[in-house]
């Protein structure tokens, strides 16, 4: 074999190396944008002329059934934000694992409170939307100035005071 | 209807396979480069070499997509392609040397690699979860100290070329300082991570940082003597250095104070500066690095010197596997693989290696940030700071930057137990990325609570 060969092969050796870099690289790139924003359906109905072909208009119950979904879609929060406390300002989006909110690192907003519990509230997906649950902590949880006894429901606007720090529910 | 979806978590262990047998090309194309050039025919036992190799990287994979499926797929690639142009070039310099494949080092290094991965297999099927490490602290601490200490008992300390980092046990012969730096970094982490708040909370401010107090310096102080003891006593600053920085960086990571990094790294210049006035062999060491071709250097060694040459001859393109003389240099398969890939595969490839090198590191600091919790986050930072810091003092020495010492590079240097602790430590960050990588877990509620069932027992 020809000396074209060895320069062709290591010539070669040197480019598959760096493509092996830049694909390692292009993995990595998913990496640096963790979540992905989807753009959100519009509820609005189009303002545009119906097309040429008559387009199949939504029967009263699909009416009805949007409406639905859209009023409760404005009551459905999907947000946390902290407006009291020593983490004010930071905001968190709720999972539908369920959000839990302590003193343990594990939880999802981590509180540095002696007032709080290691594991203090949980929110977490109802049938009907968001639910607030005091798991047995020592000082208690607040909803809107009263004390948390059982599971309640929460919305938009709500807000829960935990030790020193107050969560705001946002959309 | 949510504007944040949560996507389902990427394994990434399809792209790990795709990448693994990238990897696998590469270094065939390596191999086949180097007999070919050599040589001017294929190598006869290309197939087994190919099949050998694929096995121990595919059972690895298959491994991690059966006990860690969703650990960092860019590790294994990235220390299988490594691993394997060590082999390609310890191969070479055996073909320069006379040797043939069967009595080399390349064979050799081939049983070390498959012995590596069969221990890191073993760690990722016992250790299920990295934070079982944190219960053995102060018996980390003291097997890391007895280790690096082992090279200075007397009958077992075996001394190569004035630097006393090995031991001798029958026909074996190790470097147990490798294995004590995840030992170390274990103990570091769980030490850390318990007194970390004493250590950045107290202290007063000084002209803008703030100073720790005296009785925080305690392990410190130790850390420092432990190091300077091994610079002086087995004449290795760079096993030294690494185990100081590795040490001052897990403090910096753990306490997020600047004033740990200076005032570590003024007490190890001082100590250094003053091992350096006492010490003959510090000095020798510091000509060497200095002034490299003076005569007086050379006289006792030229083999940095060597290096040098090797490197400048390969220039930008590299004089091509096999077509270079990196074996004039002395241990050009293991202090010195760095310039032998210099001269063979030039700056363009070296280039291309050490970001490799980079991206490993990278991925070890971002499984630190990655994981939940703080042990996890110290032990992967330090594992990762420890491959850069050695990649630093390997390359820094061969290119003058730093004096140069006796570490060996990671995964391409000829080197069993190098070989063994990498492989290992690996084996460690891919444990703790599958654990920041999963989802998280369903929120456990708590079991509903029935007065009937609860009685207070005692009230106080």
């Amino acid at each position: 074999m020809g000396e074209l060969t060895v320069t062709l092969m290591r010539l070669g050796l040197l480019a598959l190396l760096w493509l092996f870099v830049f694909s390692v690289v292009g993995v990595l790139r998913g990496d640096l944008y963790g979540t992905r924003v989807l753009r959100r359906p519009s509820n609005q109905p189009s303002v545009q002329p119906a097309p040429a072909a008559p387009a199949r208009k939504p029967s009263r119950s699909e009416q009805r059934a949007m409406a639905r979904a859209a009023k409760a879609d404005a009551r459905v929060p999907t947000h946390l934000v902290v407006t009291e406390g020593p983490l004010v300002g930071t905001t968190l989006p709720l999972r539908e694992s369920g959000t839990l909110i302590g003193r343990n690192p594990e939880s999802s907003l981590v509180l540095d409170d002696d007032y709080a519990s290691g594991r203090h509230v949980r929110l977490h997906r109802d049938a009907d939307g968001w639910v607030a649950e005091d798991l047995g902590s020592t000082n208690g949880t607040f909803l809107d100035g009263m004390k948390l006894t059982h599971p309640s429901p929460v919305e938009v606007g709500s807000q829960l005071r935990v030790g020193k720090t107050v969560v705001e529910l946002r959309r | 209807m949510t504007a944040i979806t949560s996507l389902r978590p990427r394994r990434g262990r399809n792209v790990e396979l795709l990448l693994l047998l990238f990897a696998a090309a590469i270094i065939t194309l390596a191999y086949c480069n180097v007999e070919i050039a050599v040589h001017d025919s294929l190598p006869p036992d290309l197939l087994y070499g190919v099949a050998g190799m694929l096995a121990i990287a595919l059972t690895f994979h298959v491994v991690l997509r059966w006990r860690a499926p969703y650990a960092d797929p860019i590790l294994l690639p990235v220390a299988t392609l490594l691993n394997g142009l060590g082999l390609v070039m310890i191969h070479r310099l055996d073909l320069a040397h006379g040797r043939t494949f069967a009595g080399g080092l390349a064979l050799k290094q081939l049983t070390w690699t498959a012995l590596g991965v069969a221990i890191a297999i073993a760690v990722l099927i016992t250790l299920r979860d990295h934070r079982v490490l944190r219960r053995y602290t102060f018996v980390a601490a003291l097997t890391g100290f007895v280790l690096l200490l082992l090279p200075l008992v007397p009958g077992l300390g075996h001394p190569v070329l004035g630097a006393q980092i090995w031991i001798k046990l029958g026909p074996f012969t190790f470097q147990p300082g490798e294995v004590a730096k995840i030992v170390l970094t274990i103990f570091f982490a769980s030490y850390l991570v318990r007194t970390r708040d004493a250590l950045s909370v107290a202290g007063r401010k000084v002209l803008g940082f703030t100073l720790p107090r005296a009785r925080d310096m305690g392990p410190l102080l130790l850390a420092w003597l432990l190091s300077i003891g091994v610079l002086v006593f087995e004449n290795d600053l760079g096993t030294s250095l690494l185990f100081f920085g590795l040490f001052v960086a897990m403090l910096y990571v753990a306490t997020e104070r600047v004033s740990w990094i200076a005032i570590g790294m003024l007490m190890f210049g001082a100590g250094a500066y003053v091992a350096y006035l006492l010490f003959g062999h510090v000095q020798t060491r510091v000509l060497l690095w200095l002034h490299t071709f003076s005569p007086a250097a050379l006289e006792r060694s030229d083999q940095l010197a060597k290096g040098l040459m090797g490197m400048a001859s390969g220039g930008m393109f590299g004089t091509g596997l096999g077509r270079g003389r990196p074996d004039i240099t002395y241990f050009a398969e293991s202090d010195f693989i760095v310039p032998s890939f210099g001269e063979e595969i030039g700056l363009i490839g070296l280039m291309a290696m050490l970001l490799l090198y980079a991206i490993l590191v990278q991925r070890g600091l971002r499984t630190g940030i990655g994981v939940r919790d703080g042990f996890g986050k110290l032990l992967a930072t330090g594992l990762a700071f420890s491959v850069a810091l050695q990649c630093f003092v390997v390359v820094g020495g061969v290119t003058r930057v730093i004096p140069l010492t006796g570490l060996t590079m990671p995964f391409l240097s000829a080197g069993g137990s190098s070989l063994l602790a990498n492989w290992t430590l690996i084996a460690l960050l891919l444990r703790i990325s599958d654990q920041a990588r999963r989802p998280l877990p369903d929120v456990i509620a708590p079991r509903p609570r029935s007065d009937a069932d609860t009685q207070v027992v005692k009230l106080r």
